[in-house]
């Protein structure tokens, strides 16, 4: 150790106590503490070589993350109870979260907020009561609400948004929101993460500028449900049975009175389903169902751990650091994670589709000839890798006139509507070169499309 | 509460479904070590308490300082001055009633000197933010008494893991992209004969599309096989002739248009995989000529047991394959044909397996053990996962980082790419090197960043020339690692928590395989790499 003489080793030591009376001078009140955000304040106060070209050191930039920035959690369940505890324990105090579940028991392995006595009650509200107790200073808001619910001005007020959703329809939903402003100058970046067993992504978008959710839907391929003939007369496996009982003995025999659907979380309605599969099952000597299989099928259930959501979560609340600071240059874009055989990490740039339905801002082109069937449009619509929508309503201008061709969704139109999917293009009207306006749950504007006649 | 078996079944359903009943039990009967319960530490034990450990110790000598409670989300400003094993651990207990939370307010080095075999008693050992004496000490205790050993360090924007274990087997590896076992090269007697009871030219069209492809495709490879001297397709050509001949073999209609067959189109499609040699996987093979399968004797572990057995099915019965896998991928098929063909490699699988049983038997009287030692159970897991076994063997950190043992090689060819992780690896063993000269890291306070750079280049010389490595590290990394100032941001511990915490349970659980054996994340790139050190 170098030799030092006493005024230089006293100078030092002021220096060092006044580094950690800082935080209680500037931040006051009895939540802060001596020393509280030393870790974080190394990046945020030291210049770098690494830092983003625009980064400037100051005691400012602590500031902001705790007084202004703004900060929306999409999801409170196994990405979003990490995301929480990951954002407040590194500055940021201002943070909503959205998420229209409750708690069940089967969370409590990994959504660490929660305890077998919070079970029923919702997340979000569980979520932010948790943080807010354990984390002094930290501000989160909750909204017990479908992601839907809320519109483009509660959206607005973020600085950055962070999703840990378990739903591709909903991750497209929120992707289309963001993406439908034309406004450049007000982006606002969307982090997501997603999570599957030992699996897991985390991508940063900055909506209109980088790839999107749909600039990249052949990375979500679609899920396979098994073929109705193999269900109904040739099953060969387990699942098949399963399957069986609950598309076509449920509605059949209607077990738990008229009209009441099959529960995934009801164990009642479950057994009753597992006694069936099991039926079923030995009539054509498959063997292999259990009760846990059983629920496994019914309720599409994707196996989980707390580790793969711990790293996910991470490595996005990472990214909103970054994106918030400038600290460091964001993840461009895309990381894919897999702790299966080791622990194996690929970080790529993906890249924007020109045509991209949901980020291009050009109208789709779709290509019939006139005497296609609508029917045929709309399969095309939903199996098309790169739309992949769910139940599309199609309107159209026909003779000068807002038409609705067909909608699923509200019983009493899609019964008038109906006929129309076996009536040719030409036959409803339709001309070649003219918008169809689409809408579904995939996205949250309607997508326009230009129908263009082939031969 | 206490938690009755039917409530912990829905409490760890989702993590049940990738490990087992077998799985979980293994982790309830853990005891696991965390060494210093700072934010890396803390985070790497929530994600082993959630999923239901039986027990956990928490050693740490420190006592809770304000920058801990702010990164950490096991400590709290009331526990401002505390001990920190203490702290800590009663916000991780607090999360998972299942499990038994203990600790130890003394430093591991304290340990070390007056009660080593203290560490002996664990599943696996966690030690966090160690400076290198300390890690190498309680690295060689744990050698000696074959303890597991994961070291963790957040560095700044860096992670890092260490798994040190000598010898870890795995049966269960649950491999992603496994090939099919269906022998159609090498056709097992039942499997014929079975192949035989079909006649596609006089089959109804009913049964002709519900005819499993695996019968279609060994049914054409019949002809083929006649018409070819016995030499089955080879290359590229070959293999669309034969695709052409199964194309023929769908039926037609009255137009002379072939039918919708399916089934036809499976076989077509998979073609590829289906002519694949039955072949040993040369990791096994590597497994089969190791000292531990050829020198059994009453000490050696069942792993080594049942792969000797195996390998002697493999010389006698199993006529050079390994037991029958039993499985069959799911295919276009009517419920009988595919229940009998399914029924065919399973029955042939419990035949091999009772092969098995058969030599374990025998190798458990040669070496004077009961033949109740390995379940019958065990032997049929084995068998079935026989193609995916693994064995993971680290060095140890004396041989990492002796000088004559040193893996030049492996860094020095790394150094050679500009965006390698290595370079992080070699930063942390430099500000390893700069803690023990100076007593403490570099940069923790702001006056100390640019002044310790030329200290920590010293640092980083003194460690190439020791090893004797010719590679050159860029100033840039030398003043981001001044500029760290020791700090462990809380989102680089998660990321490293959840890391940690899967290997853990791997190694606890004998299911999945551990890395080998050293990994980097870096969260400034969102990039990582394994290195075997």
């Amino acid at each position: 150790m170098a030799e030092m003489d006493e005024p230089e080793k006293k100078r030092r030591r002021v220096v060092e106590l006044t580094e950690k009376m800082i935080v209680d001078g500037v931040y006051g009140g009895s939540c802060e503490w001596e020393g509280r955000w030393n870790h974080v304040k190394k990046f945020l106060e030291r210049s770098g070589p690494f830092t983003h070209p625009d980064f400037e050191p100051s005691a400012e930039c602590l500031q902001f993350l705790i007084d202004t920035c703004k900060i929306l959690v999409i999801g409170a369940g196994g990405l979003g109870c990490e995301l929480l505890k990951d954002l407040a324990l590194s500055g940021f105090r201002n943070i909503d979260v959205v998420d229209m579940d409750t708690i069940d028991v089967s969370n409590l392995n990994r959504q660490f907020l929660f305890r077998s006595k919070d079970v029923g009650r919702p997340k979000a509200d569980v979520a932010a009561d948790f943080i807010n107790s354990r984390i002094p200073g930290c501000r989160v808001v909750p909204h017990f609400k479908k992601i839907q619910d809320l519109d483009e001005t509660f959206y607005r007020q973020f600085h950055i948004i962070v999703c840990g959703l378990d739903s591709i329809v909903a991750r497209r939903w929120m992707n289309g929101m963001l993406d439908g402003e034309v406004d450049q100058t007000s982006v606002i970046p969307l982090v997501d993460g997603g999570t599957e067993g030992f699996k897991g992504n985390a991508r940063v978008i900055l909506p209109g500028l980088t790839a999107c959710v749909d600039c990249t839907l052949e990375l979500y391929p679609p899920q396979i449900n098994f073929p109705m003939c193999t269900i109904a007369t040739m099953p060969r496996l387990p699942e098949h049975c399963v399957e069986y009982v609950r598309i076509l003995q449920w509605p059949k025999e209607m077990p738990f009175g008229a009209g009441v659907a099959l529960d995934g979380d009801d164990p009642e309605h479950i057994q009753w389903v597992f006694q069936r599969s099991l039926e079923r099952s030995t009539e054509f000597n498959i063997t292999g169902v259990t009760y846990r299989l059983t629920q496994g099928v019914v309720k599409r259930i994707i196996p989980a751990v707390a580790s793969t959501n711990a790293v996910i979560a991470a490595a996005c609340a990472t990214e909103v650091f970054k994106l918030a600071t400038s600290a460091y240059v964001p993840l461009s874009n895309y990381m894919v994670f897999n702790d299966v055989d080791g622990l194996y990490t690929y970080t790529f740039e993906a890249e924007r589709k020109e045509n991209c339905s949901a980020c291009s801002q050009i109208p789709q082109d779709l290509r019939f000839t006139p005497s296609s069937t609508l029917q045929e449009v709309l399969n095309y619509l939903t199996e098309s890798a790169s739309l992949q929508m769910k139940s599309p309503a199609v309107t159209a201008t026909v003779e000068g006139k807002s038409k609705t061709l067909y909608l699923q969704s509200v019983a009493s139109i899609e019964e008038r509507t109906r006929p129309n999917l076996s009536k040719s293009l030409r036959e409803l009207g339709l001309m070649d070169g003219q918008e169809l306006a689409v809408a579904d749950v995939t996205t949250p504007q309607t997508m326009l499309f230009r129908l263009c006649f082939t031969s | 509460m206490a938690a009755t078996k039917g409530s912990k079944e829905q409490k760890y359903d989702r993590q049940l479904r990738l490990w087992g009943d077998h799985g979980q039990e293994a982790l309830e009967n853990a005891h696991v070590c965390l060494i210093n319960a700072t934010a890396t530490g803390t985070e790497i034990l929530k994600n082993l308490v959630l999923p239901g450990i039986g027990a956990f110790t928490i050693v740490d000598g420190h006592t809770v300082a304000g920058e801990d409670v702010g990164n950490n989300f096991f400590l709290s400003s009331n526990s401002i001055g505390k001990n920190r094993a203490q702290a800590a651990t009663e916000l991780l207990q607090e999360l998972n009633s299942d499990v038994s939370g203990n600790f130890v307010e003394e430093s591991p080095d304290k340990l070390l000197d007056n009660d080593p075999e203290f560490f002996h008693r664990f599943t696996i050992v966690i030690g966090v933010q160690l400076p290198e004496s300390t890690c190498l000490r309680l690295g060689s205790v744990l050698w000696s008494a074959s303890v597991p050993y994961l070291v963790c360090k957040t560095y700044g924007l860096i992670g890092y893991m260490r798994l040190v274990v000598q010898e870890h087997t795995v049966i269960e590896s649950h491999p992603d992209n496994a090939l099919e076992d269906l022998r159609l090269d090498q056709p097992f007697d039942e499997f014929k004969n079975h192949i035989n009871s079909y006649d596609l030219t006089s089959m109804e069209k009913k049964d002709h599309s519900h005819t499993p492809w695996i019968i279609i495709v060994a049914k054409y490879l019949d002809r083929w096989l006649s018409e070819h001297d016995g030499q089955p397709p080879k290359n590229y050509k070959e293999k669309e002739s034969f695709r052409q001949m199964i194309r023929e073999g769908i039926l037609k209609n009255l137009n002379g248009d072939p039918e919708d067959e399916e089934n036809f189109d499976e076989a077509i499609k998979n073609v590829n995989t289906a002519l694949n040699p039955t072949k040993i996987p040369s990791a096994v093979e590597d497994l089969f000529s190791s000292g531990q399968c050829n020198n059994i004797t009453a000490q050696s572990p069942s792993f080594w047991m049942l792969l000797r057995a195996v390998k002697e099915f493999v010389h006698s019965e199993g006529s050079g394959n390994l037991p029958v896998r039993g499985t069959i991928p799911d295919m276009i098929a009517d419920s009988q044909k595919f229940i009998s063909l399914q029924n065919v490699y399973r029955e042939k699988a419990l035949q091999d397996a009772a092969a098995v049983a058969k030599h374990v038997e025998s190798l458990l009287q040669s070496v004077g053990k009961p033949a109740e030692s390995i379940s019958e159970r065990d032997i049929k897991l084995f068998c079935k996962n026989a193609a995916f076994l693994r064995v993971v063997c680290c060095r140890s950190l004396a041989e990492e980082y002796h000088v004559d043992s040193v893996n030049k090689d492996e860094i020095t060819s790394c150094m050679d790419s500009p965006d390698s992780e290595m370079v992080f690896y070699l930063m942390l063993r430099a500000v390893d090197r700069f803690y023990q000269l100076h007593s403490r890291y570099p940069g923790v306070y702001n006056y100390q960043v640019e002044e310790d750079i030329s200290k920590l280049k010293l640092c980083v010389n003194s460690l190439l020339q020791e090893y004797n490595l010719n590679v050159n590290i860029k100033d840039d990394y030398i003043h981001e690692f001044c500029r760290y100032g020791a700090a462990e941001p809380h989102t680089v511990s998660a990321f490293l928590g959840g890391s940690a915490a899967q290997e853990a349970i791997k190694i606890i659980s004998h299911q999945f395989v551990p890395f080998n054996n050293t990994f980097i994340y870096n969260a400034m790139s969102q990039t990582s790499a394994t290195y075997q050190l």
